[in-house]
């Protein structure tokens, strides 16, 4: 198996190999952790621009990490500082951007499709950091990394992702990973968050977490937004978090080696209490960390290289 | 000065003509219809094509006054020529809008000086299209607009749209209603179900438009006012109408080309130029659509000709203007996917071009008898062509059907028995 796209848009498009690829690739790169000198040559003389059109602290630091282990030079474009908050189009700074001779542009967007429009636009590789509710691929690679990691395989496991599906692009993409890998996978959440037509992504829908959380090998809990509830699309943040939020008492009816994952930042009180995130069968730090390990990986594989020292 | 259109298949529903026959045009009207008719000063030769009334549009955006750099009544009525219409109907929502008498005479004079073909303006239902306060309707028909309209946005107030439909009576004009709930439509970019969800789209649902397509038909049911129904979408759409219809309601419908035979599933190429209002649904849609025009709950075909500039278009497809033109293709892509298809007859597909869309604004031309202005379409049923930027000839680009092989195109536009257009490439 070797990697040949230049652009990481979804996991959607992506084969089971490629992501298996992906992801074995990370472990040499987790491993570059452990060493005192945590900096490789690997990618010495190549530009990577992180393009981010919303806030963003762990992402972008992550990606930043990413290259700066592998001696790509990075730089920042926040649109708040930018020609963007003069008026720019999404394609006029890409083609600037480009004509600076970035090999790599990192794009987080609110919009969905996005990242596929800057890689029609730019002969640089294009990575997805997030576009819409459409997708976030190396979100979802780390949670499959630390899946893995953790169970040892992610076949025959049984997944439960938790809370907004409707505007989640980390649910999204790691739907599409998860049953590509051969996981079952069941979205929980109100009815008003779940978009129709969900099932043929090849998933279960269930509104009810407790009849659900006996089953499940892994909790994937999303971030709740404030904004959602002043839409009008459940009543409270006191019925949200009483019905789908983990809390101890919940999580203890789950299996004994159940593991708990979460995208951060997390709402602590909310779709999860402190003491659940604190939790040994928790591992949202270590998220973070394979993190930086997956997106060394992507950048190394986007850039043609063929083995990792 | 005489035209003879010699050796066409003529075709005109509403005489009940499908016959080899030719057409003698003097003074800009139609003077002759028959066989073997003796030479005249200028001919066209028109075997293998054939002769129709001149295509009608209820619903087209020439954009001018205010948004000249999408289009302009110049160059809209040439895309309408090369497309085969000779009469266009134009939406109000221009800047400034159509709801002054000094607009409409605006756009009249324009037409007269620059227009290729016959341009009827609408006026608006509310000021300033904000759907508050009456427009001086009567002034504005006095004017010459023949329907009332706040395309692009829905006169939420229900209160509002009663006191229009109660007040327009007197007028006898229809209002042609862009039916879109607001606070239902939300944000919504496109149709809500399994391709919003597989694309990460906020969606918009089917019920924003069926929710005022119901509201209006029990207030034409109060006021006996007359609704028209613009670009019908969805399955339920189709059965309000119809079923208002039958109960003897004052209404009519049109559907697009583009809902006609598109659906949501292109979307998944975020292409700006599959984002249009109402957004375009699913299988199951298009089907209803075909069975309302063939049972005639809808009345006729209407383009929604909406121009969009490039820089309007080219960008993500949240912030990508709303529309697709439709003028150029309109009659090929019926052609193409319902007549050859065998969904339409030529002759039905001709009257929802012509007969219909004339009964239902109640406007000239739409057939082809001694005394009717020359108003005509000489297409070649055989004729495909590839469309191309280079081939849709107003201003803006926006269409969906690029790249797509069609067939049916027009070759000669006749408007008052002056040649218009006339496809130079053709034989």
């Amino acid at each position: 198996m070797s990697w040949t796209r230049k652009h990481l848009l979804g996991l959607q498009d992506l084969s089971r190999d490629e992501i298996q690829l992906i992801l074995d690739t990370a472990e040499p790169c987790k491993e570059i952790f452990t060493r005192p000198i945590k900096k490789l040559p690997t990618l010495r003389g190549r530009v990577m621009v992180n393009l981010f059109y919303e806030p963003s602290t762990r992402t972008r630091t992550s990606f930043e990490l990413a290259g700066k282990w592998m001696s790509v030079d990075v730089v920042n474009i926040s649109t708040n500082l930018s020609s963007v908050a003069k008026g720019e189009s999404l394609k006029d700074t890409a083609k600037t951007i480009a004509a600076l001779g970035a090999d790599f542009v990192v794009i987080r967007h609110y919009a969905a499709g996005s990242a596929k429009l800057l890689a029609e636009t730019v002969q640089v590789s294009v990575i997805n950091a997030g576009d819409g509710a459409h997708e976030h691929p190396t979100q979802a690679l780390l949670d499959l990394f630390t899946i893995r990691d953790k169970k040892g395989t992610i076949e025959g496991l049984h997944v439960a992702i938790v809370g907004d599906i409707l505007h989640s692009r980390v649910a999204r993409s790691n739907i599409w990973g998860l049953t590509k890998m051969g996981a079952k996978v069941t979205v929980v959440g109100p009815p008003t968050l779940i978009p129709p037509g969900i099932e043929e992504m090849g998933v279960d829908v269930s509104y009810d977490f407790d009849e659900v959380i006996p089953h499940v090998d892994v909790i994937n809990m999303l971030r709740i937004q404030k904004e959602r509830q002043v839409a009008g699309l459940f009543p409270s943040l006191r019925e949200y978090s009483a019905l789908y939020g983990l809390s101890r008492r919940r999580l203890d009816r789950a299996k004994d080696d159940v593991l708990v994952i979460h995208p951060g930042p997390t709402n602590l009180g909310v779709e999860i209490t402190s003491e659940v995130a604190e939790d040994p069968r928790a591992s949202i730090n270590e998220q973070v960390t394979n993190g930086v390990a997956v997106r060394m990986a992507v950048l190394y594989l986007l850039s043609g290289g063929k083995d990792i020292p | 000065m005489s035209l003879l259109i010699k050796g066409g298949r003529v075709i005109d529903p509403a005489g009940g003509i499908d016959a080899r026959a030719d057409v003698l045009i003097e003074g800009g009207q139609i003077v002759k219809v028959g066989a073997d008719l003796p030479a005249a000063k200028e001919e066209i030769q028109a075997e293998g094509l054939v002769v129709a009334p001149g295509f009608i549009d209820l619903h087209v955006h020439l954009r001018e006054p205010g948004f000249e750099y999408k289009e302009t009544i110049a160059s809209g009525t040439r895309a309408a020529a090369r497309g085969g219409f000779t009469s266009v109907v134009c939406m109000p929502n221009t800047n400034p809008p159509v709801d002054s008498r000094a607009v409409v005479e605006f756009i009249l004079a324009e037409a007269a000086r620059s227009g290729a073909v016959r341009v009827y303006p609408i006026g608006t239902i509310t000021k300033g299209r904000r759907g508050e306060e009456l427009t001086e309707m009567a002034d504005l028909a006095a004017a010459g607009v023949v329907a009332f309209s706040d395309d692009g946005s829905t006169v939420m107030n229900a209160a509002v749209m009663r006191r229009a439909l109660e007040y327009g009576r007197m007028l006898d004009l229809p209002l042609s209603l862009h039916c879109e709930d607001v606070n239902l439509a939300g944000h919504g970019l496109m149709n809500e179900g399994r391709m919003s969800t597989l694309l990460g789209l906020p969606g918009q649902t089917r019920a924003a438009e069926s929710v005022i397509i119901a509201r209006d038909v029990e207030l034409a049911r109060v006021t006996g006012g007359r609704i028209h129904v613009a670009h019908v979408s969805t399955k339920e759409s189709v059965d309000l109408i119809r079923r208002a219809k039958e109960q003897g309601l004052k209404i009519s419908a049109e559907a697009t080309p583009h809902h006609l035979t598109l659906t949501e599933e292109l979307v998944a190429t975020y292409d700006p130029n599959t984002k249009v209002s109402p957004p375009l649904r699913t299988r199951e849609d298009v089907e209803a659509l075909r069975a309302g025009l063939r049972d005639g709950t809808i009345d006729c075909i209407a383009t929604d000709h909406a121009p969009h500039s490039r820089d309007d278009k080219d960008v993500e497809y949240a912030h990508a203007a709303w529309g697709m033109v439709g003028l150029e293709t309109a009659w090929p892509v019926i052609y193409t996917h319902l007549v050859l298809t065998g969904c339409l007859s030529l002759i039905q597909a001709i009257d929802l071009f012509t007969r219909k869309p004339a009964s239902v604004f109640n406007l000239p031309g739409g057939r082809i008898g001694v005394g009717q202005p020359a108003d005509l379409v000489l297409f070649d049923p055989n004729r495909k062509l590839q469309v191309t930027e280079e081939l849709l000839v107003g201003k803006s680009k926006n269409s969906p059907f690029i790249g797509q092989e069609l067939q049916g195109w027009p070759v000669y536009t006749i408007v008052g028995g002056q040649v218009k257009w006339v496809d130079e490439s053709w034989r």
